[in-house]
């Protein structure tokens, strides 16, 4: 215990905690008081208890997260995608993710440099690894799930000012046995979460160098922020809510220095280019960058190729498209195939059958393929002329304009593309497509105008570049596919429609993809290869597609946003039988219930703070450090739990448990700086400043030793339990299934 | 004596002209010539079904809004004496004479012709110069789209008006608070605020965002009343719980209100009474009730009883057996018990049947005393008509091959041993020791050996199953889902020994008589869940537009074409108001925020009185325009043009307001005053103008050539229906 009036000599902001047991007309300062009094005396260890406590913190923090870290030896969970995913980076062939591609990235280069060589196929949950080398990318994810402790910690003191209050923060997460099994696998959320707890950990820093501007440790800070977002944006979409937080505290911050009439508009423009810069700039260069890596890396074909545009897929080493050459603009009599633009559309096919009785006119099918075929040939024709005169090599090339009216022959049945008013096999509303006609001879129903988007009238149409719609003439409706697969009479490939819905969506979009025409010169497809801006585009395009088209099925049980913070259900990561070596994410209930309980207790804390300041009660100094701290330091913290939560209830994708995890750790600190302010209050009102002393330690501590005994008892949740079930009285687990909703 | 005779008696009236001419012209706007078309218009065809349900008191769901509005429209068709007997079937049909066209379409036009009064209070009590609230009605009046949508059988309007009710109100109660708080006419205002944000939400959800915002407007002026120490706490308790009362506890119960008329209204079944649970539809007259009245409460050993699913998705419908098997290999080469299947079945059917048998028993029928069954209990279910017993093993089922297979036990001696063991499991059970309830109580079958959860996997069969519905035993029950629970709906007590006698028995229809009421909450609840999530399949439709094109109106809606003559009804909006109404809403953020940014430096640009009318004037039209319209595009339901209204209407209002602000501050000498007037004027005329050529679309008459409507597509996306020739 360093003595008291030593122990306020530290930095800055502890010298205005001369904290007075006795509200009323504030006395001078005394900076040697005889009487420190009560409470703020003990905290301030100085820089050396706060640096040895967080020396503790962080060894505790890895131990546990690095104990029996190679159990289970096989793959757990989500482990077969990322897992798979990084070896897709080693291996360098190209996959598509819904997510950005960091994450991954990282986990790809902590198994090269680990040693791993990428080719165990990760195929599903429970493959045991054998003789592959996966601890370098668990223990990877492991030492960053371990940062988030020290992180939450550093946080959580420079905001309050009160070790007791980071240490009980501290204790939350290093024996939450949510945490723990979060960080012990290979899955991008440690990643995520470390990125987030950073951007979240540096912006308080920087808050806290305001009064010295563009110091070099502001610098850093501020820098460093930057970096953390675009990790955090890169990882996974969810770093958005991070972003819009220090987007928020920094609006707040310039807000603040402009009303700071001492700053002169030429300072205050210093201030808003820096953060400029840091906040923007850089975080968009690095995000780019890692797609540029992203895309440098993954230069072979593979499992996502077909998410992508045909442009793009021309640039993968192995895909078809590859260093092909095809003419350049789309002529009369061209041989071509047509791919549909919805995300792993299909080509455009026809085949000798026919559409069954009852299904629209019995005519034949024509329907999108997921895959080549010379079925997917048609022949571009003029509408009114028959092209056997096109075929004579001597006479003059036609090229197909924009806005053209032009019939489509399938090359291998000689059918026109035909549509006609009756209703599709799937989509009632939409009308049926059909090939009809005799070697070319059809009716008006098989002329279709040929349109490029934003394009005008008489305009080339491009091979693979030009997006293509196609208005059905008579009924004015749009050549599309409908995306819905058809039954057996369809060879389940999918259904193509005439859509009388005018709208520009992928669905009803076409480009042209391969080209034969013997009478135009063939140009390599490098010409046509979509610049570095474009993938970008087309590769955000493609994954927002991916997020909302993960939609819960009718009658599958999912998980609300609301079970969440009650710890309502867990997910299982490993084993289901009494015999399996069984490891269940679920967070510590005592430290969940104690964290959700906290939320209301600060909101109450908050309102009634903020009602007495704004009815102008007289606080004490003390009172006054303690209202800051909860408005100020707890509101950031509360801000930032409602921002990784709530949006949660308006997504309509799929939801697991384990995307609560970002706004627990919030809540976790929220819960460190409510207890520590509120003991601090209420021990405040005890006179004798022991009394108060003991009241407040005594307080934290029980806190602390009522987690550490729940994660005592809860504790092989995340290492592992072999045995009967929790629902068994026999097993060891027996007494702590305290939901019935728990399966362990 | 007669004293008071000595002094006249004299009526002192103050009549605002203005209002009373805007009114007349509103009402002649929104009603001239209301009953033409005579024929079905737009969305009249989708109300128009549940006014005639209202007449014919039969219950519907309808998943688009509360029934608030539905009931006006209702009241309309009551007053004008309609009787519910017409097909809404095709927009366009011709009205038969029994349908009382012109009180049907009453209610909406009043609605719509009273906005325009509104909008004009609106304004002067923003502290607006009546040349400005004058301005803005106008505008109101001589918008298209406001007058299409508010003359014909359809709920916008109404809910506009409901809207502007409940700003106005909150707006003079806000005015009223400074000198004469707790005053009667303040209170009149207060409760006129909760009531009118109560009917709007009442109309539609839509209603929502205009009340939150002023829940979070009055909010944020108490807030300001907090500061204010010359008021004691007492007083600002008193004021907070007025406004409690008035703002949140009344809507509320007015909510409730309307839900209380709707349900003693619509007592008769109907064609919606499926999606409802089982004790829903036996407490409406005619339905489920005919059947179960009076079957006995408590199931017991011996029971004979139909199981519904709950979930009903895709469909309704109950646990079935049929003499047919699983077939011996699946199209996909996968193996099956080839044991006698089990399915899902839409239908009321004698093989929906099953007996509650005790399994440490043989008998089949009910003993006396009955024995009930309780929450825990082990049972096994046999089917009626084939005596076989429900059965789970560890078979993948035929559509869901990660759940188990069900089936009716059949013994091939293949060393498949019979797995028929179930344990019922009360899901809505008060105590552990609940009793298993006919209708009440919603049942969990977990299978004793593998612990799988009977559930409805909505998937249904291919052919050799009949297209009946998949019923699959759920390894991995994470939780509570509907699709799992099941209730009784039919049941009686098993009297016979013989299964000949049973077979006649479960032919014959149930009997016996006690009636089951469920409380006005407990329907309340569910048909407000019901609403909230049911969803419609349905997601395009050839007038659906984005949230983005509205705001240029690149889409309109063809809401009616004459079966022969080229008249036609578009909504469509007047332009120039639109275009207008954007510039006016861009003008106010950017001066706003210059102004914000000048006073953060000290430097004041406008007087204080002016920034604060300024800002409150923001704080509703634009908040009023933001949150009637960004949560659009969060949303994944069809949406129309005419989603867009209640935000327009907010958009308009901020029209005079930012002109009178420029004209005040901005042109400070007398020449550019006087041009800013004279462009205001032929502003006006411009916005006359452009509503005289649009009105043959917004009133449907007189009929256009082809070349008079080919001159009305001003814009490439509208689309305006040409007749060919």
């Amino acid at each position: 215990m360093p003595p008291p009036g030593g122990g306020r000599a530290g930095p800055g902001p502890l010298r205005s905690r001369g904290s007075r047991r006795q509200p009323g007309p504030p006395p001078p300062p005394r900076a040697a008081s005889p009487r420190p009094a009560s409470l703020a005396a003990r905290p301030p260890a100085g820089p050396a208890g706060s640096r040895s406590a967080l020396a503790l913190v962080t060894l505790l923090s890895f131990a546990s997260r690095f104990h029996r870290l190679p159990e289970p030896p096989h793959v757990c969970w989500d482990e077969t995608h990322f897992g798979k995913m990084g070896s897709y980076y080693i291996n360098r062939t190209f996959f598509f993710d819904v997510h950005p591609p960091l994450g991954k990235m990282l986990i790809g280069l902590a198994g090269y440099l680990s040693g791993y060589d990428g080719t165990f196929p990760f195929q599903k949950p429970g493959d045991r690894y054998e003789q592959h080398n996966y601890m370098g990318m668990r223990g990877f994810c492991a030492f960053l799930g371990s940062c988030l402790v020290p992180f939450a910690y550093l946080t959580v003191l420079e905001l309050s000012k009160s070790l007791p209050a980071a240490l009980l923060t501290a204790c939350i997460l290093i024996f939450d046995t949510g945490c723990i099994t979060l960080s012990q696998y290979i899955l991008l959320d440690p990643i995520l979460m470390f990125f987030l707890m950073g951007a979240v950990l540096s912006m308080v820093k920087c808050n806290a160098c305001a009064d010295r501007p563009f110091s070099a440790s502001w610098w850093f800070w501020l820098s460093l922020t930057g970096v953390n977002l675009a990790g955090a944006m890169g990882v996974k979409f969810v770093g958005l809510f991070v972003v819009l937080l220090v987007g928020l505290n920094t609006i707040y911050d310039l807000w603040d220095l402009l009303g700071n009439l001492s700053l002169s508009l030429v300072m205050f423009g210093k201030h808003l280019l820096a953060r400029v810069l840091c906040l923007i700039l850089l975080p968009l260069a690095l995000y780019t960058a890692m797609f540029a890596v992203h895309f440098t890396v993954l230069n072979k074909s593979g499992p996502g190729d077909g998410f992508f545009s045909s442009a793009f897929q021309s640039q993968l080493i192995g895909n078809n498209l590859h260093n092909v050459s095809v003419p350049e603009h789309l002529a009369y009599g061209s041989v071509v195939t047509m791919k549909n633009l919805r995300m792993a559309g299909g080509y455009l096919h026809s085949h000798w059958h026919l559409y069954p009785e009852g299904v629209g006119a019995r005519q034949q099918q024509v329907t999108a393929y997921l895959h080549k075929d010379l079925n997917n040939l048609w022949i571009i024709k003029k509408h009114d002329s028959d092209t056997a005169d096109l075929s004579d090599p001597s006479s003059p090339v036609e090229f197909v304009r924009h806005g053209d009216i032009i019939r489509l022959e399938h090359k291998e049945t000689s059918r026109n593309l035909h549509s006609h008013q009756h209703e599709a096999p799937l989509t009632r509303k939409h009308f049926q497509v059909t090939g009809y006609g005799i070697n070319g001879t059809g009716d008006s129903n098989d002329f279709w105008r040929i349109e490029v988007v934003g394009r005008k009238p008489g305009k080339l149409i491009k091979v693979l570049r030009s997006q293509v719609r196609l208005t059905h003439v008579a009924t004015g409706c749009l050549l599309g596919s409908s995306g819905k697969t058809l039954p057996k009479w369809g060879w389940e490939q999918v259904e193509v429609t005439c859509t009388p819905y005018l709208k520009d969506t992928p669905n009803s979009l076409w480009n042209f993809e391969d080209h034969i025409n013997p009478k135009l010169p063939n140009i390599s497809l490098d010409v046509l290869k979509p610049s570095f801006a474009e993938i970008l585009l087309e590769s955000h395009m493609v994954m927002i597609r991916g997020n909302s088209g993960l939609k819960p099925k009718d009658n599958e049980v999912t998980s609300k946003p609301w079970h969440w913070p009650i710890n309502y259900q867990g997910l299982r990561f490993s084993g289901v039988n009494e015999t399996d070596y069984r490891v269940y994410l679920l967070g510590n209930p005592v430290v969940w219930w104690l964290n959700l309980f906290t939320i209301g207790l600060y909101l109450l804390t908050a309102i009634s703070t903020a009602v007495a300041l704004k009815r102008g009660v007289q606080l004490s100094s003390e009172l006054k450090e303690l209202s800051r701290v909860v408005l100020h330091g707890g509101g950031q913290i509360a801000l930032g739990w409602f921002l990784h939560y709530l949006p949660f209830f308006m997504m309509g994708r799929v939801l697991y448990f384990h995307h609560y995890f970002p706004a627990m750790l919030f809540s976790s600190m929220l819960t460190g700086i409510t207890w520590d302010t509120l003991l601090k209050f209420f021990a405040g009102f005890l006179s004798p400043s022991t009394a108060a002393r003991r009241v407040y330690g005594g307080g934290i501590l029980a806190l602390v030793l009522l987690i550490m005994y729940s994660f005592y008892l809860f504790h092989p949740l995340s290492y592992g339990m072999i045995g009967p079930m929790a629902s068994d009285p026999s097993s060891p687990m027996a007494g702590l299934r305290w939901m019935d909703s728990w399966e362990f | 004596m007669l004293g008071f005779l000595k002094n006249p008696v004299v009526v002192t009236a103050e009549i605002n002209v203005n209002l009373v001419v805007l009114t007349v012209m509103g009402l002649i706007s929104r009603l001239w010539g209301l009953s033409y078309p005579r024929a079905v218009v737009f969305d009249e065809v989708y109300y128009g079904q549940f006014v005639s349900l209202y007449m014919k008191r039969i219950f519907f769901v309808d998943d688009s809004g509360p029934p608030f509005g539905h009931m006006l429209l209702a009241l309309g068709g009551y007053l004008g004496g309609f009787d519910g007997n017409f097909l809404w079937n095709r927009i366009g049909a011709e009205y038969s004479m029994n349908v009382p066209v012109w009180s049907l379409r009453l209610l909406p036009a009043l609605a719509g012709a009273l906005c325009i009064p509104l909008a004009y209070q609106i304004l002067v009590e923003l502290q607006f110069s009546h040349c400005a609230a004058l301005g803005g009605a106008l505008l109101i009046l001589l918008e298209n789209s406001l007058i299409t949508q508010s003359r014909f059988m359809l709920l916008e309007s109404i809910l506009i008006f409901f809207i502007l009710l409940a700003v106005l109100s909150y707006l003079k109660f806000y005015n009223l608070q400074r000198h004469s708080s707790f005053s009667a006419s303040w209170w009149v205002w207060l409760l006129l605020t909760g009531v009118a944000c109560s009917c709007a939400v009442g109309v539609k959800y839509m209603g929502l965002f205009t009340y939150m915002l002023l829940l979070a407007i009055a909010g944020l002026h108490f807030w300001q009343m907090l500061g204010n120490q010359n008021l004691s706490n007492v007083s600002l308790l008193c004021h907070f719980l007025a406004r409690g009362l008035a703002l949140i506890i009344i809507p509320m119960a007015m909510y409730l209100s309307f839900f209380y008329v709707h349900l003693t209204l619509l007592y008769r079944s109907g064609p919606h009474d499926q999606i409802m649970t089982s004790a829903f539809q036996a407490s409406l007259e005619g339905g489920l009730a005919r059947i179960t009245q009076g079957q006995p409460l408590e199931v017991a050993y011996g029971s004979q009883i139909t199981l519904r699913n709950v979930f009903g998705k895709p469909m309704q419908c109950w646990l079935h057996s049929h003499t047919n098997t699983y077939p011996i290999r699946y199209e996909n080469g996968r193996g099956s018990s080839h044991q006698q299947q089990v399915t899902c079945y839409p239908f009321k059917d004698v093989n929906n049947w099953w007996i509650v048998k005790d399994p440490g028993m043989q008998q089949l029928v009910v003993s006396n005393p009955p024995r009930p069954v309780r929450h825990g209990h082990i049972v096994q279910l046999v089917h009626g008509i084939t005596t076989r017993y429900l059965n789970t093993h560890d078979v993948a089922a035929p559509l869901s091959p990660h759940s188990q297979e069900v089936s009716c036990y059949i013994d091939y001696n293949v060393s498949m041993p019979a797995q028929n063991l179930w344990r019922v499991e009360i899901v809505n059970r008060e105590s552990d020791t609940d009793v298993w309830k006919t209708i009440l109580s919603e049942v969990r079958f977990v299978h004793v050996n593998t612990s799988a959860v009977l559930k409805l996997s909505g998937a249904s069969l291919p052919e050799w199953g009949y297209r009946q519905l998949e019923v699959v035993g759920e390894k991995l029950s994470k939780g509570y889902h509907q699709s799992m629970v099941w209730n009784v709906e039919e049941h009686r007590y098993g009297k016979s020994q013989e299964q000949k006698e049973r077979e006649v028995e479960l032919h014959s229809p149930t009997q016996m008589d006690i009636s089951k009421n469920l409380s006005f909450m407990a329907k309340f609840t569910e048909l407000q869940w019901k609403i909230l999530t049911l969803k419609n399949e349905d997601t395009e439709h050839k007038y659906s537009s984005s949230a983005l094109d509205w705001i240029t109106m690149d889409t309109n809606i063809a809401y009616w074409l004459h079966p022969t003559s080229g008249a036609q009804i578009h909504l469509l909006g007047n332009v120039l108001t639109w275009a207008s109404a954007n510039v006016a809403a861009v003008i106010y953020v950017c001066l706003s925020l210059w102004y914000l940014v000048r006073r953060r430096r000290k430097i004041y640009d406008i007087p204080e009185d002016a920034w604060q009318l300024w800002v409150s004037a923001g704080e509703i039209c634009v908040g009023g325009w933001a949150v009637n319209y960004l949560p659009f595009f969060l949303m994944e339901k069809t949406l129309f043009l005419y989603h867009y209204l209640p935000a327009l209407t907010f958009q308009i209002l901020l029209i005079p307001i930012v002109l009178q602000h420029l004209s005040d501050y901005l042109c400070r000498s007398l020449l550019p005053k006087t041009m800013f007037r004279a462009l205001i004027v032929a502003w006006f005329s411009s916005v006359y103008l452009v509503y005289s050529t649009f009105s043959p679309v917004t009133y449907g008459e007189p009929s256009l050539s082809v070349a008079g409507l080919k001159d009305l597509r001003w814009k490439d996306s509208w689309n305006i229906l040409i007749r060919k020739q």
